[in-house]
């Protein structure tokens, strides 16, 4: 591609354009390059401006003391974020808890049992979980999902009260809600992952099964689940880094008490839910405003730990699929269609 | 010719419980999404009238609430300048990561820091912003064009994402066709990868706006929120996000049936945007 191109009658070839384009190619290249460099640099002082201005709330209790002291009281002017981080971890845990089985067997309900004819549809309904805006679910929750279900969650508690953190006082407003409707958040993109991972296992390996007479359910469980268990947990993490971070929804569901409620079904805060609400009162005070800002932070490493952790297991099973010749990585598309 | 083996009973039964719970549950994973779309339409249908579009709140304690005007203006102006900021830049860096960063360490790195984006809670990008140009009043305090960024960042690696995957669609034989034409890459990359891609590059991007404009937590911290229509980016803004999150928080019936009206409407927006996303991609597909 250098030089010039001969043509038939020695006129210039089409393409040969200005004598710039080689210099218009370099600049070109370089552009892209500083774009893409330009993402490096943002996420680095993203990271270290943060760092910088929760300084004054770090500093006065230590990243240790600031993340695990089980002590959040605005009027005292103290700060341990620790009653929030063990929100966040309860609610998205519950989330889990609930969306992931869910999620797995929509997947392989879609995949491998649904008649053709429904599959299109039913993936579209399920994915359009993910268009519901954030504040719409916690609309939906803080109106009609708390009082409707306060009955069901007190009958919950009772039955169960004999397990350790279930009994006790119901508030409308709790935990489980809170976990109830991050399941529903989540469940769109752990099952498009998960879908996209079970498409990659081998047609072979799923006839073989069947050649060997193994029911529909049996070549699930000995071909497709254990080809596509990497993925699917990597799906499931994906999920749970989503809910880690959700804002909006947990805010008016959780209940938005700065302690360690005393059962599931107890008010709760959650690392997010207490930015929301606190920031404007912060304002004018550099510690308060410090610690949220350091609650940001914890929030961000741990989403950071988590999503590491869940791309790690997904691109092991894209790896995989490229050696049994795929195309596109697995979960790519499906990660872009619910905006993972 | 021997007969198919016999599948004993409790191995038909066992299969027939397992795909029985997995269709249950299927349906129940729909459930959600029929309970809110009905709640929605019955509780803000109600609410929509040519009035409730029109005027903005009137933020009156008693008395007429006004509609929604300021908040839907708000939502459509904030939303296409993030895109106006996102897409570009967004489908530069996808660009760079299949055009020149395949198989090297930066295109590793810099797809690595995209996947990292992706999942940072948008709240964090609301701080981010706060704290960098709200606190620091930069050319003023809360302000429409400062939610605008903190939706851009936003929806950076989403549109990045979609455009590389369908960017790495487009085949290399096309490529090469028009390099061995003697075509500069930058014409190669205008003139034949973009416009094979195009319909893709359209989902994706309309795929990135759809999310945001859902989004509330990066906008109550950057952009505040006030009641009259506003179209100067530099001051505060209304949004139907917001709208919905101050109103849903109010004890009045009246605020109440605003949000679900607003809710409504922001959904149908969405709604309509993801619809013709998975229309064109579709359609993309097959040709």
């Amino acid at each position: 591609m250098e030089a010039h191109v001969a043509t038939p009658g020695g006129a210039p070839s089409i393409f040969e354009g200005a004598p710039g384009a080689r210099a218009a190619d370099r600049v070109f290249r370089s552009v892209l390059t500083a774009l893409a460099l330009g993402i490096l640099a943002l996420i680095v002082f993203f990271f270290v401006f943060l760092v910088v201005k929760a300084n004054p709330a770090l500093s006065r209790f230590g990243i240790f003391g600031f993340t695990f002291n089980n002590d959040w009281d605005v009027s005292r002017s103290t700060y341990g974020a620790w009653p929030l981080l063990v929100g966040t971890l309860i609610t998205s845990g519950i989330a889990l808890i609930i969306g992931v089985p869910v999620a797995i067997a929509t997947a392989l309900y879609i995949n491998e049992l649904c008649p053709r004819r429904l599959r299109g549809p039913l993936t579209v309904l399920v994915e359009l979980l993910a268009a519901v805006p954030s504040v719409v679910y916690g609309l939906w929750g803080f109106l009609v999902l708390v009082p409707k279900l306060k009955g069901a969650q007190q009958s919950l508690a009772d039955t169960f009260g004999f397990l350790p953190f279930v009994g006790g006082h119901v508030a409308g407003p709790s935990y489980f809600i809170a976990g109830l409707i991050l399941a529903i958040m989540i469940l769109p993109i752990v099952s498009a992952i998960s879908r996209e991972v079970m498409s990659t296992v081998p047609a072979d390996h799923k006839e073989a099964a069947l050649a060997l007479g193994a029911t529909r359910w049996e070549m699930i469980r000995t071909a497709v689940l254990p080809y596509s268990r990497s993925g699917v947990v990597g799906g499931a993490m994906l999920g749970l880094g989503r809910a880690i971070g959700e804002t909006i929804a947990v805010t008016l569901v959780v209940g938005n008490a700065p302690q360690i409620g005393k059962s599931l079904f107890d008010q709760g805060y959650t690392l997010a839910a207490v930015i929301v609400n606190e920031f404007g009162e912060a304002a004018t005070d550099r510690l308060h405003t410090g610690a949220l800002i350091a609650a940001g932070l914890v929030l961000f490493v741990l989403t950071l730990l988590v999503n590491a952790a869940a791309r790690a297991l997904v691109s092991r099973a894209e790896r995989r699929q490229r050696a049994t010749g795929g195309a596109v990585p697995a979960g790519a598309a499906a990660a872009a269609r619910v905006g993972a | 010719m021997t007969a198919l083996p016999v599948i004993s009973a409790r191995r038909r039964r066992t299969d027939l419980f397992a795909r029985g719970v997995f269709a249950a549950l299927t349906l129940v994973a729909i459930v959600p999404l029929v309970l809110i779309i009905y709640y929605i339409l019955d509780k803000g249908l109600g609410a929509i009238s040519w009035h409730f579009l029109s005027t903005d709140p009137t933020g009156n304690f008693l008395g007429d609430p006004g509609g929604v005007k300021s908040a839907i203006l708000g939502t459509l102006e904030i939303v296409l300048i993030a895109t106006a900021l996102a897409v570009p830049i967004g489908i530069g860096v996808a660009l760079y990561l299949v055009e020149f960063g395949r198989g090297t360490v930066l295109g590793g790195v810099v797809r690595y820091f995209v996947d990292v984006l992706t999942g940072v809670p948008s709240i964090v990008f609301g701080l981010f912003i706060y704290t960098g140009l709200v606190v620091t009043h930069t050319l003023g305090s809360f302000a429409g064009w400062k939610g605008a960024v903190a939706l851009a960042l936003l929806m950076l690696p989403v549109v990045t994402r979609s455009a590389e995957v369908v960017l790495i669609l487009v085949p290399d034989s096309l490529r090469e066709a028009a390099l061995a034409l003697g075509a500069p890459r930058w014409r190669v990359v205008a003139r034949v990868v973009l416009p094979s891609a195009l319909t893709g590059l359209i989902t994706g991007g309309l795929l990135a706006v759809a999310r945001a404009a859902g989004e509330t937590a990066p906008l109550i911290f950057t952009m505040g929120s006030t009641l009259p229509t506003n179209f100067d980016p530099f001051k505060q803004m209304n949004s139907l996000p917001v709208q919905i999150f101050n109103d849903v928080g109010q004890a009045q019936d009246r605020l109440v049936t605003r949000a679900w009206g607003a809710a409504l409407t922001l959904v149908a927006m969405i709604l309509i945007l993801t619809l013709i996303a998975r229309t064109l991609a579709r359609r993309s597909r097959l040709t």
